[in-house]
C-alpha cells in the first residue's frame, strides 16, 4: 500500500522534480508509472524508498508516514519493499545465490529457509542452476533477472521496478511481467516505472503518467487510450 | 528454465499475509541465531579478505605490532630495573659518625632510640674499639695506629631505612641529632635510580598513550580504505534494508583481527628481544655477583598486550565506521 498526498519535491539545486502528486496504490494492484526522462519517475521511487524525502505533502508506505520516519526506520521500510533497479545493483564478488539471499540474510532468515526461498525465486526467473555463478558471467538480461529474484525473494508487500524489462527480449519480458502479476494477484502493491509503450499497451493495468513533475494522467483504461495518453506526454 | 506464460497460476507466490501489507515476522530466537550466523560469517569473511590482500594486511599488522612493542619493551626494561633495585634495597644505609665525646653508653642509647623509630628497619652499632680493631685488621696500617695517641676513630651507628625512597628524608633528620657529627647516606644512587624509575614509568605511560593513538590511527585509516573500496557493496546492502549494525559488522571484525594479530606479533617481538639480550645480561650481572635474572612480559603481560591490540583495533574500526559509513547513502 502506497499513498502519495500532494507530494512535492524540490532538490537543493532548485529543480522541482514533483509538484502536488497524489495517488493511492492499494494492495494487490499493479500500476505502470510512465513519463519521459526527468518527468519525476525516479523521484517517486526514491521517495518510496526514503532515498529522498518529500519537500511537502506526505508519502505513506505500508501505513508508515515517511515524514515521521527516522533514520532507524529506514532499514525496516526497505526490507518491506522489493526494488528492481535499472542498473541491477548486484554484488559482483558474490555468487548469484548470495546476491539473491542478501535480503533474507539481512532479515534474519536461517540457512535452510534461505536455501528454499532463494531456489524458489531463482526458479521463478529461470535462473535455477546458475546460482553458483558470479554475476559478471551472466548476460545483461540474466543480471536483470537476478535483481528481480532478489526483489521478490522475501515476498515484500510492495514491489517497485525501474525499467525492469529494459534488457530483456520480449519473451523474457513477458515472463517477468507474469511474475509481477502473480505478486499483485496475491496482494502485493506493484509499481513499475517504464517507458516501454509496447509493454504498457500489452497489459491492461492502471497507468500513472508524469509530466514535468505533475501527475497528468491516472488511467485504468484500454491499451489504445494509454498509448494516446503517452503520446500526449511525449509532446514538446 | 522458463515459466509457462499462459499458466502463471501454476506456481503462485505466497506472501506472508493476505493483502500483502506485512513483512514476514520472525521469531526472536531465529533473529538471534541469524545475528550469530552473521557474526560468524562476518568474522570469517574479514579473515578471508585479510588473506586475499595479505601483503597490505601484513604491513598493517606489522605497523601495529611495532607500535605496540615499543612501549611494551620499555615496560619490560623498567620492570627489570625495578626488580634489580629491589635486589639491592638492603644496601641503602645511613652511617652516623658520632662526635668524639659520645661514649659507648650514649652510643647504645642512641641506637636503641633509633631502633624504636618508624621507617627504620635495622640499627647496627660499631663502637670506637670495634672500629679500631676492624681498621687494624683490614687496613694493614696497624703500626701507624700504634704510633698515635689513643683511638682516632669515632663511634658509628649504621641505620638501614625501611624504604629506600625515605632514605633521603631520614638522612636529613638524623643529621640533626646532637650526638651526630656527620651523617652519610651510602646509597644516594639507589634513590636516584628510584626517582629515575618513576620518571621512566611516567614516560612509558605517555609513550604507551602516544603509540596507542598511532595504532588507532593506523586502524582507522585501514578500515576507512576498506569502507571506500567496498562502497558499492555498502550501497547495495543499504538499499535492500540492511541495518547499521549489519553493515558495520564485517568492518568491526576486520579491525578486531588487525589489532589482535598486531598484538600477537608484538608479543613475539618482545619475547624475541628478551631472548636476544638474556645471555649478555646474565653475563653482566654475574660480574657483579648477582643472581638477578631478566624477566619477559610473562603470561599475563602477553595476554594484556594482545588484548590491548585487539581492543585498539576494534575501537579504531568503530571510529572509522561511525565516521564514514553514514556518508555512504544510496541516492
Amino acid at each position: 500500500m502506497i499513498v502519495f498526498d500532494r507530494v512535492a519535491k524540490k532538490y537543493d539545486n532548485g529543480h522541482e522534480a514533483l509538484r502536488g502528486v497524489s495517488f493511492t496504490l492499494p494492495p494487490g494492484e499493479m500500476t505502470f508509472l510512465t513519463g519521459h526522462s526527468g518527468a519525476g519517475k525516479s523521484t517517486v521511487l526514491k521517495l518510496i524508498l526514503l532515498m529522498e524525502r518529500a519537500s511537502s505533502g506526505t508519502v505513506t508506505v505500508n501505513n508508515l508516514n515517511l515524514n515521521r520516519a527516522g533514520r532507524r526506520d529506514v532499514p525496516a521500510l526497505r526490507r518491506s519493499i522489493g526494488m528492481v533497479h535499472q542498473n541491477h545493483h548486484l554484488l559482483f564478488d558474490r555468487s548469484v545465490f548470495d546476491n539473491v539471499a542478501l535480503p533474507l540474510r539481512i532479515s534474519g532468515f536461517r540457512q535452510p529457509d534461505i536455501d528454499r526461498r532463494v531456489r524458489a525465486a531463482l526458479d521463478k526467473v529461470g535462473l535455477l542452476g546458475k546460482e553458483k555463478l558470479e554475476p559478471r558471467m551472466l548476460s545483461g538480461g540474466e543480471q536483470q533477472r537476478v535483481g528481480i529474484a532478489r526483489a521478490v525473494v522475501n515476498r515484500p508487500p510492495v514491489l517497485l521496478a525501474d525499467e525492469p524489462t529494459g534488457n530483456l527480449d520480449p519473451a523474457l519480458a513477458a515472463e517477468i511481467m507474469d511474475i509481477f502479476e502473480e505478486f499483485a494477484r496475491v496482494g502485493t502493491s506493484v509499481l513499475i516505472a517504464t517507458h516501454d509503450l509496447a509493454l504498457i499497451a500489452r497489459y491492461r493495468h492502471r497507468l500513472l503518467t508524469l509530466r514535468a513533475g505533475e501527475l497528468v494522467q491516472d488511467l485504468g483504461g484500454a491499451p489504445a487510450a494509454l498509448l494516446d495518453g503517452e503520446g500526449d506526454a511525449d509532446g514538446p | 528454465m522458463a515459466l509457462d506464460r499462459r499458466a502463471p497460476e501454476k506456481n503462485p507466490p505466497k506472501p506472508a499475509a493476505r493483502g500483502g501489507a506485512s513483512v514476514v515476522q520472525l521469531r526472536w530466537k531465529d533473529r538471534f541465531d541469524a545475528a550469530l550466523d552473521h557474526h560468524r560469517v562476518s568474522a570469517v569473511d574479514a579473515l578471508q579478505r585479510m588473506r586475499r590482500n595479505w601483503l597490505t594486511g601484513l604491513m598493517t599488522v606489522l605497523v601495529i605490532a611495532v607500535a605496540l612493542s615499543l612501549p611494551a619493551v620499555l615496560y619490560v626494561v623498567l620492570d627489570n630495573l625495578r626488580a634489580l633495585s629491589g635486589h639491592v634495597d638492603g644496601q641503602a644505609r645511613i652511617s652516623l659518625f658520632l662526635r668524639m665525646d659520645v661514649d659507648e653508653r650514649a652510643q647504645r642509647d642512641l641506637a636503641a632510640r633509633l631502633a624504636e623509630r618508624e621507617g627504620i628497619a635495622r640499627v647496627e652499632v660499631i663502637t670506637r674499639e670495634q672500629a679500631l680493631a676492624e681498621f687494624r685488621a683490614q687496613s694493614g696500617y696497624g703500626d701507624l695506629l700504634d704510633a698515635l695517641d689513643g683511638n682516632p676513630l669515632p663511634g658509628v651507628v649504621v641505620v638501614q631505612p625501611a624504604r629506600v625512597e625515605d632514605a633521603q628524608a631520614l638522612h636529613e633528620v638524623l643529621a640533626k641529632e646532637p650526638a651526630v657529627e656527620l651523617a652519610q647516606l651510602d646509597s644516594a644512587w639507589l634513590q636516584k635510580l628510584a626517582a629515575m624509575l618513576t620518571i621512566g614509568g611516567r614516560m612509558a605511560q605517555a609513550l604507551a598513550v602516544a603509540f596507542a593513538l598511532a595504532v588507532l590511527l593506523v586502524v582507522v585509516n585501514t578500515i576507512r580504505l576498506a569502507i571506500e573500496s567496498r562502497r558499492e557493496e555498502i550501497l547495495v546492502v543499504k538499499l535492500v534494508g540492511a541495518t547499521d549494525a549489519f553493515v558495520r559488522r564485517p568492518f568491526l571484525y576486520s579491525g578486531l583481527w588487525f589489532g589482535l594479530a598486531g598484538g600477537l606479533v608484538a608479543v613475539l617481538l618482545v619475547a624475541g628481544l628478551v631472548l636476544w639480550v638474556e645471555a649478555p645480561v646474565a653475563a653482566l650481572v654475574s660480574l657483579y655477583g648477582s643472581s638477578f635474572a631478566l624477566a619477559g612480559l610473562g603470561a599475563a603481560g602477553s595476554l594484556a598486550l594482545a588484548a590491548a591490540g585487539a581492543g585498539l583495533g576494534l575501537l579504531g574500526a568503530w571510529l572509522a565506521v561511525m565516521r564514514h559509513l553514514r556518508e555512504i547513502e544510496p541516492t
